[in-house]
């Protein structure tokens, strides 16, 4: 046996696993799903093609699956600016010369790393009407607050606030992009005159611009994919998630419903290549734009 | 920018800020710390207590005889060490064959391969169910572990690959020389050397393994089964029957104490092996 055919044997019973389970448990999986959004599939009876009924019944006549998407929009739009815009500027003052950064940097990470049933267990118990920590404080100060967790109007704001408290990920990333932006170049702005902010706007902003990007796409992405909370927040008051009146029933979650709770398997297949669908054409938009947007040196 | 160019108001209010964050950082944790701590009474009177008037350590204990929550902790602890080992197991020799053999269309592969981490797990999670329910292995812990035992993490085979890439090839080369096998190359030569980033790969595997709601939910839906973020949710649901307590009355010391028990074990590895986190985390961004 030549070397090459050795390489090649000892390639695949390295690799070999992997690529079995690339096929075995996302390739199949993959094109099997989009059979099956053209199908109706209740799990009782084998698989049934009927076009793209299912499609069309999403977006003509199914109840939930506007609201749903909705919700997640709304979630989109607010939660993902807020949480940038609050791990860049955790990130800029972390990047000054404080003491401890160290310690600083790991309290402001640890929410991130926590499991979200347990996160929104403790959140249901802050937020509670009567009894919860905010409603106290508030009353402290003579306000009283309303019944957070129970309101259609204030649900979904409340989760977008309890996710606010996870903004680690980006937060490092943004650390280490600032990190690797070269002190002559501060340097040299400032004997040029430049202030604070026009270091920030003409220095720092477009040397970081690569990982603001990063962190944007990722941050639409998985605000898009939203279902741990929102499921874990819904049970965690004991009721069946995605409530008060569709409020938070989130995109990930009405799928996982229509899927496991109601075994519309078919339907929620369709569903899931909508998402598949809206990922892939943000993730080449993000390839398109960052092209022009985004300010690679070297 | 050197210490001496702050100025000390700047510097004050730097750290006014930083310690304020970091109060509403860790204020939900240190409330539920302390209603894990109470009695159900201090919790059910109105306004309910700032503090337990004698810590209730015995909490801890009643959850962990009571209510199987030790089963839960065991399931989330046996599913977590079997994905860890066969993260470890494939994943460090896929990214070895991926970044030191020459073989057609490898980039290719290693493309599909990472091309996976934009698929939804809401895509592939109905046909896998469908073929978990064929092969009976619904309420058992093999549809989380398989797919680990197959390089399931490409994460890690992406971070492992990046670390191995910078391995002079000259090291391999003289091992061979040796006569050593691939396989003894692998797990006594590259492996050590790449330590920082194996134990990444094992962190944040552990991450996931332990905090994953979704799978469990789908594929566990026998009590006895369950792992602790399912067994959270479902005390808290039963929470009336399990405890006796009246309509609509949870008893919130004893959720914040099986969830302080549940964070825990995070908070542990996060304090000796933060920087492990900080790196993995970087590492995903560097690429983008």
């Amino acid at each position: 046996m030549n070397a090459r055919r050795a390489q090649l044997l000892w390639f695949w019973l390295f690799a070999g696993p992997a690529v079995l389970g690339f096929a075995c448990f996302s390739l199949w999986p993959m094109l099997y799903s989009l059979w099956l959004s053209f199908c109706r599939y209740e799990v009782v009876a084998p698989p049934a093609f009927i076009g793209l009924r299912n499609y069309s019944y999403l977006l003509k006549s199914d109840p939930a699956f506007w609201p749903s998407i909705k919700v997640t929009l709304f979630f989109t739009a607010v939660q993902m600016p807020l949480s940038i815009l609050g791990a860049l500027g955790v990130a800029l003052l972390l990047n000054q010369p404080v003491r401890g950064r160290g310690f600083w940097r790991s309290v402001y990470f640890l929410p991130s790393i926590l499991p979200q049933a347990a996160s929104a267990a403790v959140f249901v118990y802050i937020f509670q009407a009567d009894g919860g920590l905010l409603n106290r404080v508030l009353g402290l100060v003579g306000i009283a607050g309303p019944a957070w967790n129970t309101s259609p109007t204030w649900a979904l704001p409340v989760l977008v606030i309890v996710s606010l408290w996870s903004f680690g990920y980006p937060m490092v990333i943004f650390l280490s992009g600032l990190q690797s932006v070269p002190r002559e170049l501060y340097e040299a702005a400032h004997i040029d005159g430049a202030g604070a902010w026009a270091r920030f706007r003409h220095v720092t902003l477009p040397l970081i611009s690569p990982v603001l990007f990063f962190n944007i796409v990722m941050g639409i992405i998985g605000a898009l994919k939203v279902f741990d909370l929102a499921y874990a927040y819904g049970a965690a008051q004991g009721l069946e998630p995605g409530g008060p009146a569709r409020a938070t029933l989130f995109y990930g979650l009405n799928l996982y419903q229509q899927a496991f709770t109601y075994f519309h398997m078919g339907l929620a297949s369709a569903m899931a290549w909508l998402l598949f669908a809206v990922i892939m054409a943000i993730t080449w938009l993000n390839f398109r734009l960052g092209r022009r947007w985004v300010h690679y040196g070297d | 920018m050197h210490r001496s160019q702050i100025h000390p108001a700047i510097r004050a209010c730097l750290y006014a800020l930083l310690a304020l964050g970091a109060f509403v950082m860790l204020l939900p944790l240190a409330w539920m710390l302390l209603t894990s701590l109470k009695t159900f009474p201090e919790i059910l009177r109105s306004p309910p207590a700032w503090l337990p008037a004698h810590p209730q350590w015995e909490n801890y204990r009643t959850v962990w005889n009571g209510f199987a929550y030790y089963r839960f902790f065991l399931n989330s602890t046996f599913v977590a060490v079997m994905v860890i080992a066969g993260t470890v197991l494939t994943c460090c020799p896929a990214a070895y064959a991926f970044s030191f053999y020459d073989v057609r269309h490898k980039e290719l592969l290693f493309g599909a391969l990472l091309s996976t981490l934009m698929l939804p797990a809401q895509v592939t999670v109905i046909p896998l169910f469908k073929a978990f329910a064929a092969l009976h292995w619904i309420n058992t812990y093999l549809p989380l572990i398989v797919p680990a035992w197959l390089g399931g993490n490409v994460f890690g085979i992406f971070l492992l690959r990046q670390f191995f890439r910078t391995i002079p090839k000259s090291f391999i080369e003289a091992a061979r020389i040796d006569g050593a096998s691939e396989w003894t190359i692998l797990w006594r030569l590259i492996v050590p050397m790449s330590l920082p980033a194996v134990l990444t790969v094992v962190i944040f595997t552990f991450l996931w393994s332990w905090n994953d709601l979704f799978n469990p939910l789908v594929y566990l839906h026998d009590e006895s089964t369950y792992t602790l973020p399912v067994g959270l949710l479902y005390f808290i649901a039963r929470a009336e029957q399990l405890t006796g307590g009246s309509a609509g009355l949870v008893p919130w010391h004893l959720v914040m104490t099986l969830a302080t028990v549940m964070v825990l074990p995070i908070i542990v590895v996060f304090a000796f092996a933060q920087r492990r986190f900080v790196e993995g985390v970087a590492a995903s961004g560097v690429k983008g």
